[in-house]
């Protein structure tokens, strides 16, 4: 098998006393979408990060397209969308977009093109030449995924992408990631949706920085014996409580 | 080719700012204006003269409680004594002709100076009138005696023929009153010319202290919104160097400190018709490394800051003493320990710079080293922001 393009291993990480990652491995190969779900402050964003390079962790460690991370030039290979909306408010869409174009190292017409492009997909193209300031909560997520697409990344890390984006759109958005899979892009995606989730390759688990379990959705809901992601992700968290109040 | 994005974004960020931009480039001119009329016209310190043969009389009348006066020998050298001991004005007498140099560093030096050689001339013409007069009084009171008593032998002695009038005529010429002292007073400037005022020293400083603060203030909340609304760390999501942001910074507001120098030296140049001795881009140079300092500072501090108030609350800590260094204050006369701590303020240097430039005409390299020393600032500066970005990304 080809290398995976994330490789995560034993990553553990703690915030002074509060632990966020206990041990954590995860491989993520091309031409897949993996799903990370778990509670609020289960620690997704934390692992995303870790994985970016961009959090420090205190042991383990996180390679991506075989580069162990942090590396800046692999940077250039992922395409990022942080869970909190990261825009240029005073710039419009297109300046937005331009600016982390470039700095991706898009240039010209390469770049022009791909605004087009990345715009169609997150159906922004009518309102790109509006300020970010006038765009609602919605069109700013959209905006922040059509960045993250700008430069055709092989790798893309996208942190609750369809948070307050309305059903059709991201249908569309779904399909989008499908088709960028099928061209051999790997996904890691967190969500708090459970459609979202039975539509991703591969799912894990975490809940206090522990993954639960891991494996396709037809997998998990096997292994837990009910029918739907939801209930899995219910039932994996009384179990887990369970086995606490055990010890 | 990243840094060229990045300077982009911070113009195109700026320019849609109005408020800021007028900030910017219109506050300084309206506090310039305020303080051309506030200043116009100020005396509080003492100035030192030095005299050289000077009579004895007349240094006695130029004291008062704003000057400090200092005799030296006959031949000392004006422009080397008043080097060598600070002087404020050197006066030489000859042949009742009064050269007078005047320092001319601090117009309001010249100005007290001026004010007591004029009130000094002025009370010993007054002390000579007040003399001659009183002799006048005296020749008047012996005439009318002398009167009185010629009438008296005239009453007396009617027949014999008399010599009063001759009489009266002699005692007239032997009383002449004293002659009036009439100086002439020649003027020369070391620095500027008599027109310079509080005013033209300061307002090169004072330049120096707008481009200082407002690209302080400016870059260092920009930064700070940068990254407290997360872009900061998305931006280091990207391939971008840590090196390359703060280039772009450094760039993109450097290119608007320029202008609001250049807006500002212009304004006080054909506006209020300030002299300014030196080249005119020697002054753009000192400012722009002072903008450099400023921003780099300001991008420092700022990660210091969790919110705009907090960037606001460095103001009082870290700017206005800067002011008191700045060469606003004079800095020689004040103690050691203050002296000692001027060298830690950028401003320091770039005052020092800019007054030398401004009023002493001083060349590049006589005010070289200040500018090495911004140079080291920003330089310093700029290292520790590349560094402090490692907070976000670690490559
Ligand atoms: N910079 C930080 N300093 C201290 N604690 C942090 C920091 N970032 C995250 N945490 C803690 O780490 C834990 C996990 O946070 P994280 O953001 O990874 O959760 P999450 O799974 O993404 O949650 P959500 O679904 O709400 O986004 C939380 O308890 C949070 O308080
Ligand atoms: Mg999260």
């Amino acid at each position: 098998m080809a290398q995976p393009m994330i490789d995560v291993r034993n990553v553990a990480k703690q915030f002074g006393a509060n632990v966020v990652l206990k041990q954590i491995s995860l491989q993520l190969p091309a031409g897949r979408v993996m799903g990370l779900i778990g509670p609020s402050g289960a620690g997704k964003t934390t692992l995303v990060k870790a994985i970016l390079g961009m959090e420090k962790v205190d042991s383990g460690t996180t390679t991506v397209l075989g580069t162990e991370m942090p590396n800046r030039q692999i940077m250039q290979k992922i395409g990022y969308m942080a869970q909190s909306d990261a825009l240029y408010e005073t710039l419009t869409a297109r300046e937005n977009l331009r600016f982390f174009g470039e700095l991706m190292g898009v240039t010209g017409t390469a770049l022009t093109s791909s605004i087009t492009h990345v715009a169609q997909v997150v159906n922004l193209t009518a309102e790109l030449n509006r300020r970010v300031s006038a765009y609602s909560g919605g069109m700013k997520r959209r905006l922040s995924l059509a960045i993250a697409l700008i430069a055709d990344p092989d790798l893309l890390i996208l942190d609750e992408p369809t948070v307050g984006i309305d059903p059709e759109l991201r249908q569309q958005i779904w399909a989008e990631l499908r088709q960028l899979k099928q061209h051999g892009k790997a996904i890691l995606v967190t969500t708090h949706v459970m459609d979202e989730a039975e539509r991703c390759d591969e799912l894990m688990l975490i809940r206090e920085g522990i993954a639960l379990a891991q494996g396709t959705p037809d997998d998990l809901k096997q292994e837990y014996a009910v029918d739907t992601i939801e209930q899995v992700f219910l039932k994996a968290g009384r179990l887990q409580d369970e086995n606490h109040s055990d010890r | 080719m990243r840094t060229i994005a990045i300077v982009k974004r911070v113009l195109r960020e700026m320019l849609r700012d109005k408020r800021t931009l007028a900030l910017m480039f219109i506050a300084p001119l309206f506090i310039l204006s305020l303080m051309y009329f506030l200043f116009q016209n100020n005396s509080t310190s003492v100035a030192k003269i030095g005299v050289s043969n000077v009579n004895t009389s007349l240094v006695k009348a130029l004291k008062n409680k704003h000057t400090d006066l200092a005799a030296y020998g006959d031949h000392a050298n004006a422009k080397t004594t008043i080097r060598q001991h600070n002087l404020a004005a050197f006066i030489h007498e000859q042949d009742g002709k009064l050269t007078v140099t005047y320092s001319n560093s601090q117009p309001s030096d010249t100005a007290l100076v001026k004010q007591a050689l004029q009130g000094g001339v002025t009370k010993l013409k007054v002390q000579a009138l007040v003399a001659a007069t009183k002799t006048q009084k005296q020749v008047l009171q012996q005439q009318a005696k002398v009167l009185k008593t010629v009438m008296a032998q005239q009453q007396k002695l009617q027949a014999a023929q008399g010599t009063t009038r001759g009489q009266t005529a002699t005692t007239g010429t032997t009383t002449k009153p004293k002659t009036v002292p009439n100086y002439t007073v020649t003027s020369h400037y070391l620095y500027g010319n008599s027109d310079s005022t509080f005013f033209d020293t300061f307002l090169p400083v004072l330049l120096g202290f707008f481009v200082f603060f407002f690209v302080f203030l400016i870059s260092g909340i920009s930064l700070l919104n940068e990254r407290t609304t997360g872009t900061l760390t998305r931006l280091l999501a990207t391939p971008v160097r840590r090196g390359e942001i703060i280039t772009g910074y450094l760039i993109g507001y450097g290119l608007f400190a320029v202008i609001q120098t250049i807006i500002t030296v212009t304004f006080a140049l054909t506006v209020f018709n300030v002299h300014m001795l030196g080249s005119v881009w020697l002054i753009l140079l000192i400012n722009f490394l002072l903008a450099m300092v400023a921003l780099s500072m300001g991008i420092f501090i700022s990660t210091f800051a969790n919110s705009e108030f907090q960037m606001v609350q460095f103001i009082p800590l870290l700017i206005v003493p800067q002011v008191f260094f700045s060469g606003i204050i004079t800095i020689s006369t004040m103690p050691d320990w203050l002296q000692w701590l001027a060298h830690i303020f950028p401003l320091y240097y770039g005052g020092d710079a800019l007054m030398n430039v401004a009023t002493r005409g001083f060349s590049l390299s006589a005010v070289s080293g200040d500018l090495w020393i911004l140079l080291f600032f920003a330089v310093a500066f700029t290292t520790l922001n590349v560094i402090g970005l490692k907070r976000y990304r670690r490559v």
